[in-house]
């Protein structure tokens, strides 16, 4: 594995409830855009419409089941970053947002029942797929990712993995 | 061991059998993008070192999802779009041209057994013709134009047999809803769907193209339709799963006796007969989209709304899901019938669906829609509520301006 996959995230959580659709988590009439940092006004806005104006660069987005289900849309993820979210952590995700979050360079990661509560401290280690809710005191093993996600990742994204590969090796 | 429809067609691009779980890096037939994913992926393939698409044939961009464009910002996309088409020899779908979905099918992007990728989550619609379709985001397609190829997991399938005839009166749009509720949003995430037994048989291609495209609804990687019964303007191989193929869940339903159906918001799998609804007040209806704006779906919009007026106080909005419908729907007179009966023709394309233009809905108003999705805001205003219907609910409801049982007028 890359040394660049090492990151541990230690950062409070927001925590949200199951199927967050794309639509919340970036509205249609907002994805028509290459000035990305527009995407972070508005993130979450019909779900939390305070969410914009709370997020702190490294937080990081806990959730249920489905997470970004709905739409194709990168803007989604793109969002999340860009405001600053640095995880996001969910029972499961719908498939293209999980590969796009990916691809983007925004860790994701499954951890089947969890009872992480808003405001708690987590610790991440993409490495080792370990979740660690520091308030609660329990240590979460996440699914393992397929070796190809864990390489676009560790180079930072489908556009450094590919300027740097060419092309898919697995 | 025998194989599923998807295990047959990743076997043949990857050149040996491979089952569900298997990693593979496959060639693909064909890909596309529209005005809401292409602008990113276009940057996106710039910033990855691509210089030429890897076949200017197999790639096409629609401008589809905000046509034509609503103000200064998507005009300067859609010139992005314009401008890279160009640069590559590659096709551009105008504004108008219609929905891309539609149009990959109608100018023969997409064929059975082709393996397609889409920038758009509705792109399992082309399953409705033996294919294996994805949708995808707009990084995931900036490697497809670069590489020609993409990395897949060969997905799991889950049987989907409906045995038994829909009633009359009662359409595509209603089993893929029963289907969606009963599926639910998460039911096949990661997975393929096959959709098989009597009831799809006699269905028309548009019909198993709604079936299709309502598979993303329920987490799909793709949802392909049973070829039988299935015909095309030309010759072609079908491949069917073989008896021994391997499923991850059988689901068998008796359809015999389906009533038309409602999905109530805000999520499409709250999916109710439509006697749970009848009554509710309508303010604006809609029929169009990648799921329901074709010819048979206007055509039954006609049959209901002929020589009558839609209810006064409730709006229509139609917008075909191709130029190549809406010619057909002048032709037969089905635009006339609806426009005499008071709708509003908009351009071909996705319109109100997808919140951006065309139709926004107002604050506590309420949407009947042949369209797909009816999460919160979707069309473009958080503090609607948008019900999902078959175009012939649509047409009954706006007719008289509450949600309606269509069987009566057909």
């Amino acid at each position: 594995m890359s040394e660049r996959i090492t990151t541990k995230i230690k950062a409070t959580c927001h925590v949200y409830g199951d199927h967050i659709d794309t639509d919340r988590i970036i509205p249609g009439k907002y994805t028509k855009t290459l000035d990305l940092s527009t995407l972070a006004d508005h993130v979450l806005e019909d779900l939390d419409p305070n969410f914009a104006n709370i997020v702190q660069k490294g937080d990081i987005l806990v959730a249920g089941t489905n997470f970004g289900c709905g739409s194709s849309r990168e803007q989604a993820p793109l969002a999340l970053k860009k405001s600053g979210v640095a995880a996001v952590i969910a029972q499961d995700f719908a498939r293209i947002f999980f590969r796009n979050a990916i691809n983007i360079g925004l860790p994701v990661l499954e951890i089947g029942n969890h009872n992480i509560k808003k405001g708690s401290e987590i610790e991440l280690d993409l490495r080792e797929g370990l979740v660690i809710d520091h308030t609660a005191n329990i240590e979460y093993k996440a699914t393992k990712l397929p070796d190809i996600m864990l390489a676009i990742l560790s180079d930072g994204g489908l556009v450094p993995y590919l300027k740097k590969h060419n092309n898919y090796s697995i | 061991m025998g194989q599923t429809i998807s295990e047959k067609i990743i076997s043949n691009h990857v050149g040996k059998k491979v089952y569900a779980g298997e990693l593979v890096v496959t060639e693909v037939d064909g890909v596309m993008a529209t005005d809401t994913t292409a602008p990113l992926a276009i940057k996106a393939f710039k910033e990855m070192g691509g210089q030429k698409v890897f076949d200017p044939n197999k790639f096409a961009l629609i401008i589809d999802h905000a046509a034509p464009s609503p103000n200064e910002r998507i005009a300067n996309l859609h010139k992005l779009m314009r401008d890279f088409t160009r640069e590559q020899n590659s096709q551009l779908f105008e504004i108008g041209e219609g929905i891309c979905h539609q149009v990959m099918v109608e100018k023969e992007y997409v064929k059975p057994g082709y393996i397609f990728i889409g920038a758009d989550s509705h792109t399992p619609t082309y399953g409705a013709l033996n294919a294996f379709a994805c949708g995808v985001g707009s990084t995931d397609l900036a490697a497809v134009m670069m590489t020609g190829k993409i990395w897949l997991k060969t997905p799991q399938t889950i049987k989907i047999q409906c045995n038994g005839i829909l009633q009359k009166g009662v359409t595509a749009k209603d089993l893929i809803l029963f289907l969606v509720g009963k599926i639910t949003v998460s039911g096949a995430t990661y997975q393929a769907i096959e959709f098989c037994g009597e009831a799809f048989e006699g269905l028309s291609l548009s019909s198993r193209m709604t079936i299709a495209n309502m598979s993303s609804e329920m987490g799909a990687k793709t949802g392909i339709v049973h070829p039988n019964g299935l015909q095309l303007d030309y010759n072609y191989d079908a491949i069917i799963p073989d008896e021994d193929a391997s499923y991850i869940k059988t689901f068998e339903f008796d359809i015999s006796d389906l009533e038309p159906q409602i999905s109530a918001p805000e999520s499409p799998d709250n999916v109710h007969n439509i006697s749970n609804y009848e009554g509710t007040k309508v303010d604006y209806a809609f029929i169009g989209t990648c799921c329901n704006g074709r010819l048979e779906d206007l055509d039954v919009a006609a049959k209901i709304l002929k020589g009558k007026k839609i209810h006064q106080d409730t709006r229509l909005i139609i917008a075909p899901a191709s130029q190549s419908v809406l010619l057909d729907g002048i032709s037969n007179g089905s635009i006339t019938t609806l426009i005499e009966a008071g709708a509003s023709l908009i351009t071909s394309g996705c319109g109100p669906c997808v919140g951006t233009h065309q139709g926004v809905p107002a604050d506590g108003e309420v949407v009947i829609s042949a369209a797909n999705r009816n999460f919160r805001g979707r069309m473009g205003n958080p503090n609607s509520n948008i019900y999902l219907g078959a175009p012939s609910t649509v047409a009954a409801s706006a007719l008289e301006g509450k949600i309606t049982n269509p069987k009566k007028y057909l």
